[in-house]
């Protein structure tokens, strides 16, 4: 393994004023350049996660590290600097009054002279795609637009991490589908690490690893393959499944060769053809 | 319903109003509001009226649009209008319809006042047709900035402005969905006595405040994930431009009320 | 009782600068008891449809027949709560409209807003209560005390409530974990078979209309770009694709592996299961040979 911009050691969290712990010893690494997905369903865990690897809690016990900063209010600005984060809501995470207004907001925080502002604004738009949106309000885009807007502004602040919280789960179809191209196609231009917290199949398959959370406990960690392989158990913890999986399943009861685990159609189609109709 | 609203909109054209610095028009609009006093008879209200219209040409508004705006204050120019006919007791008596007197005197302060009123809300609606909220709120900022050294919080004030400016079409929206969700559950809000009507906007509210607090919590964390933390510190990234076409602006001001002193009676 | 659209039209802010149509020449059927669903991109015009089946909107042209009521372009309506009475909508993110200090006094809010005695909203706030999936207890709860999915239930038992005739569903499991999905999806079917509930879900998810539904209206562009079953529709994936919509993925996974082996499945499947057996077959025919 690469080496980890975000090591996480034996962390505890609890809700003020709760008893009943939302993150119970927390351990992972996340490596440079990896592309993660963490899965589980509503109350697992895993956006009370995202919110303290940006600052927004601190662990209770444990340690938090993300790029070489120890995570505690002294370098919680660092480490904003470096781990940019899109919410679910499209819509309240839009501050300026127009497309450009936003992209700049977070720059102006961070007291990026003026110059250097208009250049990042205009590329990171272009980058995902929305430059010739300059000047619109947000109440005139869609919700796919809104994300990629957001996406924009986190780029602008030239970030190690990109951490989506559930970033498509208020899309359509198509809306979602602008948004994890042009996260995959921004992680293959520079040597950026993604983070993403979901319960969208279509987006966890694409990750290099899966983290399934439950119950605030880490409850198994692996690649696509060797997570959608739990198949039924997933499914028992309130998760799904894809496709392929679910199909390769039914074909097997059926009486069907299906030797290898397959997370894409195409390779089910071919194994399918070749092992039990072509002679 | 809220679509039709003219008043306070902004139409994004190109002109050399809509190029001046907001700073400009709001100085501009501050002066004229005191200037307009300056006329008292027809010739001076004729030039006011015809500098109005003027700017108005310069900014490529539609005057038609100009009219359809006044649609909400028409009735209070005409209110005002009426009140000065019946109550201004001055020169000749033109009518008599019962205990009604109308005088000359009342029927020319009326069409002055009138007219006022008329002039004043075209340069404002002029102001917001031709200046993005955005800016009118960046021109705010800038020119309240001396205040600062008195304690007066400039940036959070303009930063309240500005969000709440892009929040209100969301939240036009989210009335407009609550008001139906709830008319589908049988909500009445167009008839009925006034006391239910009063308590037919209960359901409204609530889902409506909820809602708000939970985007304003919400929008919280996001600009907090975003580096906000006050406005120490902070960069623009509009900056405002005095050009001499500003200054220009402004010396017509002072050129329109040199001509109305003179004009006056 | 059934509901017709002729050769609707609606404009937004009709007359005004902003002027918009969302959509014309809108004609089709809910016949009693049918599942209908309408598919179709965000801006395709589903919403605006939505809100004509209850008259929240008055068509700018064309008439809209409810039962025996007919909303018509241009007349003045009076006592449309009768229709809406009829006619429940459960809105996306339905949650949004919850207000009442009480879960129970929210779900009694429609069904008292219709001139149901109190007592029996009452009544029909304890049994819906746990046709959504919800235990007793939650009734007397503040709906704001409960979480996103609860809340989701909550504010469709306050539909159900109304008793209504024809049930219209936007997006009802929109941002709720796959569990979730299923368990409010399988409740509305089985209210459907049971009941014989006429129900229209408006849909991005093209595996439940494909699963639900037994006819389907595709809107493209503010118009009806086509209408039929679901199997017939979902047979012709390049003609969806070309509007930008997808196909379940069983028939996706169908169209890869009839165009890969050269063999002909004897229909469309819209289910894994279905799909199954039809290799089977295929796959006996393809040894007998």
């Amino acid at each position: 393994m690469k080496e980890p911009v975000i090591s996480i050691r034996h962390v505890n969290f609890r809700y003020p004023e709760q008893t009943q712990y939302a993150l119970k010893d927390i351990s992972l690494d996340v490596a440079k350049g990896e592309w993660l997905a963490i899965v589980g369903h509503n109350g697992s865990g895993k956006s009370t996660l995202a919110k303290m690897l940006n600052g927004l809690h601190y662990p209770e016990e444990g340690q938090v590290t993300i790029c070489g900063f120890s995570l505690k209010e002294e370098f919680v600005w660092e480490v904003r600097k470096r781990l940019g984060m899109v919410f679910q809501n499209p819509d309240n995470q839009f501050v300026g009054t127009t497309v450009q207004d936003d992209v700049a907001f977070g720059l102006e925080n961070n007291g990026v002279p003026h110059e250097v502002m208009t250049a990042r604004v205009k590329n990171s738009l272009q980058r995902v795609g929305m430059l010739d949106f300059l000047n619109q309000e947000p109440h005139h885009l869609s919700g796919g637009q809104k994300q990629r807007v957001a996406i924009a502004g986190v780029i602008a602040l030239q970030p190690d991490i990109i951490l989506l919280d559930e970033a498509t789960s208020m899309l359509d179809p198509r809306g979602r589908e602008e948004v994890l191209s042009t996260v995959r196609q921004l992680k293959e231009e520079q040597d950026l690490t993604v983070i993403s917290i979901t319960h969208d199949l279509e987006e966890a398959s694409r990750a290099d690893r899966i983290i399934v959370l439950n119950e605030g406990t880490v409850y198994r960690e692996g690649t696509p393959e060797e997570i959608f392989q739990l198949n039924e158990e997933l499914i028992g913890l309130g998760l799904d499944v894809p496709f392929p999986v679910k199909l390769s399943r039914v074909l097997r009861l059926e009486d069907f060769k299906i030797v290898s685990n397959h997370l894409t159609e195409e390779e089910l189609v071919r194994e399918l053809w070749t092992s039990n109709f072509k002679k | 319903m809220m679509e039709k609203m003219i008043f306070g909109r902004y139409l994004p054209l190109q002109s050399a109003v809509h190029q001046l610095d907001p700073r400009a028009k709001l100085l501009f609009i501050f002066g004229f509001v005191i200037v307009v006093f300056l006329a008292n008879n027809a010739l001076s209200y004729a030039v006011l009226a015809a500098f109005t219209f003027v700017l108005i040409y310069l900014s490529k508004i539609n005057i038609r649009f100009l009219f359809a705006g006044l649609k909400p204050v028409i009735w209070l120019i005409a209110f005002t209008f009426l009140l000065h006919i019946f109550l201004t007791k001055e020169g000749d008596l033109l009518v008599e319809v019962g205990f009604l007197k109308v005088y000359e005197g009342g029927v020319r302060q009326g069409a002055f006042i009138s007219l006022r009123f008329l002039l004043l809300i075209f340069v404002t609606s002029l102001l917001t047709l031709t200046t993005s909220p955005i800016s009118i709120t960046d021109g705010l900022e800038s020119l309240l900035n001396p205040f600062k050294k008195l304690k007066l919080p400039v940036h959070e004030l303009a930063l309240m402005m500005s969000i709440s400016l892009r929040f209100i079409p969301t939240l036009m929206d989210e009335t407009d969905k609550i008001m139906k969700a709830q008319m589908a559950r049988g909500a009445d809000f167009s008839s009925g006595p006034i006391k239910d009507r009063i308590k037919a906007v209960v359901p409204l509210l609530i889902p409506l405040f909820v809602s708000a607090f939970k985007r304003a919590e919400e929008l919280a964390v996001a600009m907090e994930a975003r580096g906000y933390r006050g406005g120490e510190g902070r960069t623009k990234y509009r900056l405002l431009h005095w050009k001499w076409k500003d200054t220009v602006a402004l010396s017509l001001l002072f050129v329109l009320a040199a001509v109305l002193w003179r004009l006056r009676s | 009782m059934d509901i017709q659209l002729q050769e609707v039209e609606y404009r937004y802010a009709a007359g005004t600068p902003f002027e918009r149509l969302a959509i014309q020449h809108v004609s089709f059927a809910i016949p009693e008891g049918a599942f209908l669903a309408v598919i179709g991109h965000t801006g395709s015009g589903k919403s605006t449809i939505i809100q004509h089946l209850n008259a929240l909107l008055q068509p700018t042209k064309g008439k809209v027949i409810i039962g025996d009521r007919v909303i018509s372009a241009g007349k003045k309506e009076k006592n449309l709560k009768a229709v809406r009475k009829k006619v429940g909508i459960v809105f996306q993110f339905p949650e949004h409209q919850l207000f009442e200090e009480t879960v129970e006094k929210d779900i009694s809010y429609g069904p008292m807003n219709f001139g149901v005695p109190e007592e029996e909203a009452k009544r029909r706030a304890q049994k819906l209560i746990r046709q959504v999936g919800l235990s007793e207890e939650v009734l007397q709860k503040s709906p704001f005390d409960l979480s996103g999915g609860q809340m989701r239930r909550v504010a469709i038992a306050g539909v159900l409530a109304m008793e209504p005739d024809v049930l219209v569903l936007d997006e009802p499991t929109a941002g709720l974990d796959p569990r979730g999905r299923k368990e409010i999806m399988d409740m509305f079917y089985d209210l459907h078979q049971k009941r014989g509930l006429s129900t229209v879900l408006v849909t991005h998810s093209m595996e439940d209309a494909a699963l639900y539904a037994d006819e389907m209206v595709i809107m493209h562009k503010g118009k009806v770009y086509k209408q039929g079953k679901p199997r017939e529709l979902f047979s012709q994936p390049d003609e969806l694709a070309g509007l930008g919509l997808s196909v379940p993925d069983v028939v996706r996974f169908q169209h890869r592996f009839e165009a890969l082996s050269g063999i002909q499945l004897t229909k469309t499947c819209l289910t894994i299961d279905e799909l199954a057996e039809e290799l089977s077959h295929a796959k006996k025919r393809g040894g007998l040979s």
